[in-house]
Order: C-alpha cells, then structure tokens, then sequence
C-alpha cells in the first residue's frame, strides 16, 4: 500500500501550534498564511519575517571532481565562486531549457551545498546522479537539516540580536558565515527570495523549532507560502513552474546574468548561445495594473484584438496597492511602457509593461 | 467556530440577508470571509440590475482565489457598497457590518421563507458546509 500522506518539516507542529492554514506543496504539508498574506507581506517589508523552507532540497556535493561537475551542469561561473560565498544558477538541459534554478554555496575547493526547489529535488538529484564520475560524493541532506530564511529591513538586526553577535551584519549579500543560533551550529546565508535584506540559516532538523521560537521572541512574525508568493512576485523573481521550466530558454526569462557563456562547455551552452544570436521570440516581462483585480497563470495578454502572451504569475500587491504580475510577450511589445489588455474571465484589465525589478517601484 | 449572527437569513453559498422592509442588505458570512483569506477585488453589479434568487451577481477575489457571489433573493439592486472597492479588507474584518455587498428591493418576500436561519447555517457549517 502507498503511503500518500503529505512530507512534514521539522517545523511543522510549530506552524500548527502558530494556527497556520497548511496546504499541499510539492508533497510537502506547508503554510500557507499564519494571520493572512497580506498582513505578512507587510511585516516582511517593513519589519522582519520567517519562512520554513526546510522543504527546499539540500544536496552536498564533494570530491575532486565536484567543481568540474558542477561547473558542467549548471550556468554560472562556479570556478569563480569563493569559499564562503553563494550564487545564484541554473541548472541547464541540453536543450538550453532549465531543469531548475537554484543556489550553489563554496565550501572549500572541492565541497558544494546546492539549495533546490522542493518540487525538484528528486529530478535534480536524478539528473546530478546520471552525470556523476567516481570521484564525486552526493549527498541529500535535505531531511537532517532544516532551513529558515528571515527576511526585512529589521531581519538582520533580529537575527543578530538572537545570535548575539552582530559580526552577522557584516556579511555581503550571497556571502555566507557559519556559527551558532540559539544554541544550535548554523550556516547564515545573505540571500532571500524577498527583496529585502535578511540570511537563510541552516541547522540540523532537531534545533530547528529551538530557532524558530527564539526568532519568534525576538519579534519576527512567521510568515507563509501566501506571502513568499507576494515578495516574490513584487521583487520580480522567478518561481519554477511558473516563469521557468525545462522548456524556457534563460535568454528569454531575462536570466542571462547567471549564465556565463565564455567560462567553458556547460550543458546546454551552445543552445543558449544560438538563441542569444538568433534573439528570443518572446521575452519574460513585468505589468503592472491600475486595478485590484488578479491576473493569474495562463490568462492572455492583448495588444488590441492580437493576443501577444500569457501571464505566469500574478498578485495583488499590498506595497502598491494595485495588482501586478509576470508573463511573456512576443518580443516587438516587451518594451517598457507598452500598453497592453489582460483578459481575466470575463473583463479585460489594462497594464503596462515595466522592467521586471521595477514591480515593486511601480 | 465562524461568526453567525442570529437574525439573519442564509444561503448554503455563505451569502447572508439583513431584511428591513422590502430591503434586503446581503453580504458574505465570517465563514466565508476566513475561507478566502485576504480579500483584495470585489465586482459587485450596477444599480438597477435585477437578480433572480441563486443569480450570479459578481465576484469577491482574494490573493488565493476568486469565488462568485450568488444572490439569496430575487429583486432589483438599488445600491452596491462601492465605498469599499479600495478598501476591500473590510469584508473581511466586518463582513456582516461594513462588509456589505449590496441592498436589493425584494420582488418576491416569499422566498426568505426558503433561507437558512441561522441555526440551520450554523448547522449546515458544522457538517462541512457544502
């Protein structure tokens, strides 16, 4: 008999303790909201805000052969990543479509920490394995570790109160400092998904409610998936599933910046490359609304009667007070400052193409 | 357990009913609000527009979902509470008060005989309020 029952993270009798409303996310039972997504967004941009990510997977790569191989499967320049520091990358197919986005942290010359998206880690995990020489160790760390990333403008001096070491704040953003929080030996990391400053800290699964609860203490508000979606959205981020997948070229989603295509063969490379030339036929762009009213996955997007593309991912922003979203427009119209009609049921909703970071200025 | 005042009237798609007259004031219950989350849209109809009792008469949006509003009555919309379609979380804080949707002059009385009272939707919720 299968076993159906949706992966819990060590944090999970706290969101239930905290009242969270939990749903289905990637097999995974998360939070989706604690008090409501909008009251979270707020508190993540003027305040200070959690978020479990203990779904997301961990995988430890090592061995002498580790910087070559990641080097081969993903897009950014890791030869050039410094121990103690972290980049933003994608893992590539050899199509030049994306098989996820994720973060890859430097341990030391020949030891990696690759952070990916819960409803990927098993298709990486399977593609990393299927490339694999002998002198590379993989492994899943994701079940003993636990993962809370702590995001606002106040999320490092929380962090730092908790610690009681403000040597935290000194940390660049993407450079990453191990040490301890609440009596557990943690990983800090200067990265978010937000747009605001904060770390995403690694402990091992049984400190993890410790954490939590301390953070909780020193005012930081849990917050959930609802309000990771918002940030996100705002700050212009892509979300697989949604802006990505295996068949987005990172030329058209704007993501040419993790890929660095002088720093040697990489899967997909020359793929990537021949749409760069060529120029993509449709580009990944931001829209903003006059209006409440949510755009949504899927729903077209008109020029006049012409339908030119899709949004894929849509929210109503509390920071601005209309709605916004992502989506792909055919090239000649991904211009900022196009007018362009969203078709949402029954109504058409007018907005206008801006730069992709530019959402949250709007 | 959702809020369910006592002297209004129901309908199992979690609208409500305040009746003063040939006035009904209709809006959704704290049940539904919760359910929602966030309200951030309302698209509530023009006055002048008649409904007929389970007619669509618009949408209520949150950041997770959009539900249609269904009118517990037959009549004509004679006002709709545009003073909230910038301040949509007042549904959700006051759904039966300021939360209001719209206020229709019932054509036909008869049919608040076939509402819900509010044991029946209290009820109705306890045994999972579809």
């Amino acid at each position: 008999m299968t076993d159906t029952s949706l992966k819990h993270t060590p944090l999970y009798d706290a969101h239930i303790a905290a009242g969270a409303r939990i749903v289905d996310f990637a097999g995974w039972a998360m939070p989706v909201l604690y008090t409501g997504i909008l009251e979270e967004t707020r508190a993540v941009r003027t305040d200070a805000g959690m978020f479990d990510i203990s779904h997301m997977g961990r995988l430890r790569v090592a061995g002498p052969g580790a910087t070559t191989l990641l080097q081969t499967l993903t897009s950014n320049d890791v030869a050039a990543l410094a121990p103690s520091r972290a980049q933003y990358s994608l893992l590539t197919n050899p199509q030049g479509g994306i098989i996820d986005d994720i973060i890859v942290y430097r341990e030391s010359a020949q030891a990696y920490l690759v952070v990916v998206n819960a409803s990927n880690t098993d298709k990486d995990l399977n593609w990393i394995y299927s490339h694999t020489p002998a002198d590379v160790a993989i492994e899943n760390r994701t079940d003993e570790t636990a993962m809370i990333a702590v995001q606002g403008p106040n999320a490092p001096a929380r962090v730092g109160q908790v610690v009681g070491n403000r040597g935290l704040l000194s940390l660049d953003r993407f450079q990453y400092a191990t040490g301890s929080i609440a009596g557990a030996e943690a990983t800090f990391c200067r990265t978010g998904y937000t747009g605001e400053d904060g770390f995403e800290i690694i402990v091992p699964a049984g400190a993890a409610p410790g954490v939590w609860q301390a953070l909780r203490e020193a005012g930081v508000a849990p917050c959930g998936l609802g309000a990771r979606d918002a940030l996100r959205i705002e700050a212009g981020y892509p979300l697989y599933g949604h802006e990505i997948d295996d068949t987005t070229s990172p030329v058209e989603a704007g993501l040419m910046w993790v890929v660095k295509l002088d720093k040697g063969d990489f899967t997909g490379r020359d793929a990537i490359q021949a749409v760069k030339e060529q120029g993509p036929k449709r580009r990944l762009i931001g829209l903003t609304l006059r209006e409440r009213i949510v755009p949504r996955q899927g729903y077209t997007i008109y020029v006049g009667p012409e339908a030119v593309g899709e949004i894929t991912s849509g929210v109503f922003s509390p920071t601005r007070n209309h709605s916004i979203a992502m989506g792909y427009v055919a090239t000649p119209y991904a211009r900022p400052g196009t007018e362009v009609e969203i078709a949402i049921r029954d109504k058409r909703a007018a907005a206008t193409v801006v730069p992709k970071k530019a959402l949250l200025e709007s | 357990m959702a809020n369910v005042p006592q002297d209004l009237k129901y309908s199992k798609t979690h609208e409500w009913a305040r009746v003063q007259g040939d006035i009904a004031t209709i809006g959704i219950t704290d049940h539904a609000q919760a359910e929602l989350g966030d309200i951030v849209y309302l698209d509530l109809p023009e006055p002048g527009r008649m409904l007929a009792h389970d007619e669509q008469f618009g949408e209520v949006e949150s950041v997770k979902a959009v539900s249609e509003l269904y009118s517990p009555v037959s009549g004509e919309v004679v006002e709709a509470n545009t003073a909230i379609t910038d301040n949509t979380e007042v549904v959700n804080a006051d759904p039966y008060g300021n939360g209001w949707l719209i206020k229709v002059r019932l054509s036909d009385p008869s049919e608040l005989a076939g509402l819900l009272s509010a044991d029946d939707y209290r009820k109705f919720l306890e045994e999972g309020g579809h």
